[in-house]
């Protein structure tokens, strides 16, 4: 069996326990923190995918995570059912992608200085939501609340019927099987030839043109779906949380993304996830022990990951699997 | 007319102030390719080592002009040897590492110095125009950045060392084959970006006052400074410096300073789009 199907099934595996065995054996308080670990693990995937795949470092993944989850929360809380605001919470940062795309990469924008527009687009939001405060402030019924961010956002329902909320520990299971749609989807994407394209991109973008394929549009078409998963996030941490604010098009959380995916290793998949979970859990860990400052403990494993383990751990324990099965191989040669 | 007075004084200190926070910045990456992300930080260590010391009883022009810079240049070669020179030629990881850096930082910073500085009253108090008053600091902070611009130019363009180091900078290898210690050059290089730095953090802390957290606001803005003006350090922080703080500060004189502040962010995505390496990517290509 090759590693790549040795993986696959892995990751099947994995998932199986994820949605059917986790919520057998952990407590209700534990399975609400799991659920938002899993919004942020889909986060993490779609600038996984943009960024390790596409080669485009976005530093506005936040941008589409944060739209998404205020579409979210105006949509829901105008119509008052949850169905189609979420579809909207997906589509709208698609739009938003699909027009900055357009805007870079048709501009022939590369490497740190898209960094920058990524940058400087998601912190326009910032601003300008957080400067919404007071009641001239709204859409339809719903207030943006500045810096206060919208309470009280209602949660997802069972689809066409309000009456039906998923909430609380309800939300775990269908997290989990979004995160499972996600990362297998992302996985058939770059399986396709769609995905082969954009890794050619990422490798050599003249080459890949000189063959006839229009990086541009390929590269926009991938940030627009990175976009639509990371929106999805977003409302599912809105839904999680009833609550959205400014802070999801900060910096510091932009940071917290771009750490999830070196930690777990730029280039893979479950390397996103991985990162993701072991940041998110080592952070809530050290504010509740209060052992160490968080920012002392992340930032000096930021830097000596990007000095010790470039690759991030994935990787690294891929290779040292790797030399294992070789080792043993001989040995039985 | 003494409103419009006024409004060019605010004006020239919008552009002064960003191109000070943005010099220190602007070296580095156009001397030596390195984006520097804990470059807020140096800021904020420059502002805590001004006011703590002053607050010690130093002397108020020493405290700002002397040991802020120097504190910062020192830790600025400790970061230099112990983290940056193992990534040479690699943007994107000093972005990634340098940004750990700054979170560490950030902790230190309120672990060991808090939250709670006693805060220092700009000098000079206050100038008459005609109907309005405006600070005299305000005026220091721009004669200030207007000397350093025009003592970097001169240090780069008419020294030995300023000789060396854009022999370096456009050849390392040959620099290094004529006999010049290019590891040197580098950490100075280095210490000089975050000397300016921590003289950037020191002059504006007793405007913006000192808090660990305070880097993030200068950061963004000096990382968007420097790299819409591309890779040439003094003219592209210049131009483009002069370009964002006029018309961020214009517009918050027609609006609201939150628009100023969207309207900066929105000049510059249109900017990168229009020229994709910056101001200096098409006009003054051949300045410093």
């Amino acid at each position: 069996m090759n590693r790549n199907a040795a993986g696959l099934w892995t990751m099947a595996g994995l998932s199986l326990v994820l949605v059917f065995g986790v919520p057998a054996v952990v407590e209700t308080f534990a399975l609400i923190d799991f659920t938002l670990f899993i919004a942020m693990a889909i986060l993490s995937l779609s600038l996984a995918f943009v960024w390790g795949f596409g080669g485009i470092l976005c530093f506005g993944q936040s941008a589409f995570f944060g739209l998404g989850a205020y579409t979210y929360a105006v949509a829901v809380i105008n119509m008052g059912e949850s169905t189609v605001p979420i579809l909207l919470g997906i589509l709208l940062p698609v739009i938003l992608a699909l027009v900055l795309g357009y805007f870079m990469f048709y501009g022939r924008v590369s490497d740190v200085y898209l960094a920058v527009i990524t940058l400087a687009a998601s912190l326009v939001f910032y601003y300008l939501i957080g400067a919404s405060a007071g009641d001239e402030y709204k859409i339809g019924s719903a207030r943006l609340g500045g810096y206060n961010g919208m309470p009280s956002v209602p949660p997802i329902n069972v689809p066409g019927d309000p009456s039906k909320p998923i909430e609380y520990e309800a939300l775990y299971v269908p997290a989990a099987v979004l995160l499972a749609i996600v990362y297998f989807g992302l996985r058939a994407l770059l399986a396709s030839d769609f995905g082969r394209v954009l890794v050619s991109i990422r490798e050599n973008e003249a080459r890949t043109e000189l063959l006839g394929y229009d990086a541009r549009w390929n590269k926009t078409i991938a940030l627009a779906i990175g976009a639509g998963v990371a929106g999805l996030a977003g409302v599912l941490f809105c839904a999680w949380g009833a609550y959205v604010s400014p802070t999801v098009f900060s910096l510091v959380f932009t940071a917290q993304i771009i750490m999830w995916i070196l930690v777990g290793g730029l280039g893979t998949l479950s390397g996103a996830i991985l990162g993701c979970v072991l940041i998110q859990y080592l952070a809530t860990w050290l504010g509740e022990t209060k052992i160490a400052d968080v920012n002392i403990v992340l930032g000096a494993i930021f830097v000596a990951i990007v000095l010790l383990v470039p690759s991030g751990f994935v990787p690294m324990f891929a290779r040292v699997g790797d030399a294992l099965i070789r080792r043993r191989g001989e040995a039985e040669s | 007319m003494d409103l419009a007075v006024v409004v060019v004084i605010q004006i020239l200190y919008a552009v002064a102030s960003l191109a000070l926070i943005s010099i220190g910045l602007a070296i580095i990456f156009g001397m030596m390719g390195v984006i520097n992300f804990a470059h807020g930080e140096f800021l904020m260590m420059g502002g805590y080592a001004f006011i703590i010391s002053y607050n010690e009883g130093v002397n108020f022009w020493i405290a700002m002009l002397v040991v802020a810079p120097v504190t910062v240049a020192v830790i600025g070669v400790v970061v230099e040897r112990l983290i940056i020179r193992h990534l040479y030629g690699r943007v994107i990881e000093t972005v990634l590492a340098t940004w750990g850096l700054s979170l560490f930082l950030i902790g230190l910073a309120a672990t060991v110095l808090g939250y709670h500085q006693k805060g220092v009253n700009p000098p000079f108090g206050t100038i008459r125009i005609g109907a309005y008053q405006e600070g005299g600091y305000t005026f220091f902070v721009i004669l200030v950045t207007l000397a350093l611009m025009a003592a970097l130019y001169a240090g780069f363009k008419y020294t030995r060392w300023g000789l060396i180091a854009r022999g370096t900078m456009q050849n390392a290898p040959m620099a290094s084959g004529i006999g010049v210690n290019v590891d040197r050059v580098y950490a100075t290089t280095f210490g000089i970006g975050a000397a300016l730095s921590g003289l950037a953090g020191a002059i504006l802390a007793p405007i913006a006052g000192v808090l660990p957290e305070i880097g993030v606001t200068y950061v963004v803005k000096a990382f968007i400074t420097v790299i819409g003006g591309g890779a040439v350090a003094l003219a592209g922080t210049g131009a483009a410096s002069f370009l964002f703080g006029a018309v961020s500060q214009a517009v918050t004189f027609l609006s609201r300073p939150v628009v100023g502040e969207v309207a900066l962010l929105v000049v510059a995505i249109v900017l990168l789009r229009l020229l994709p390496l910056g101001i200096t990517g098409r006009y003054f290509r051949r300045g410093l």
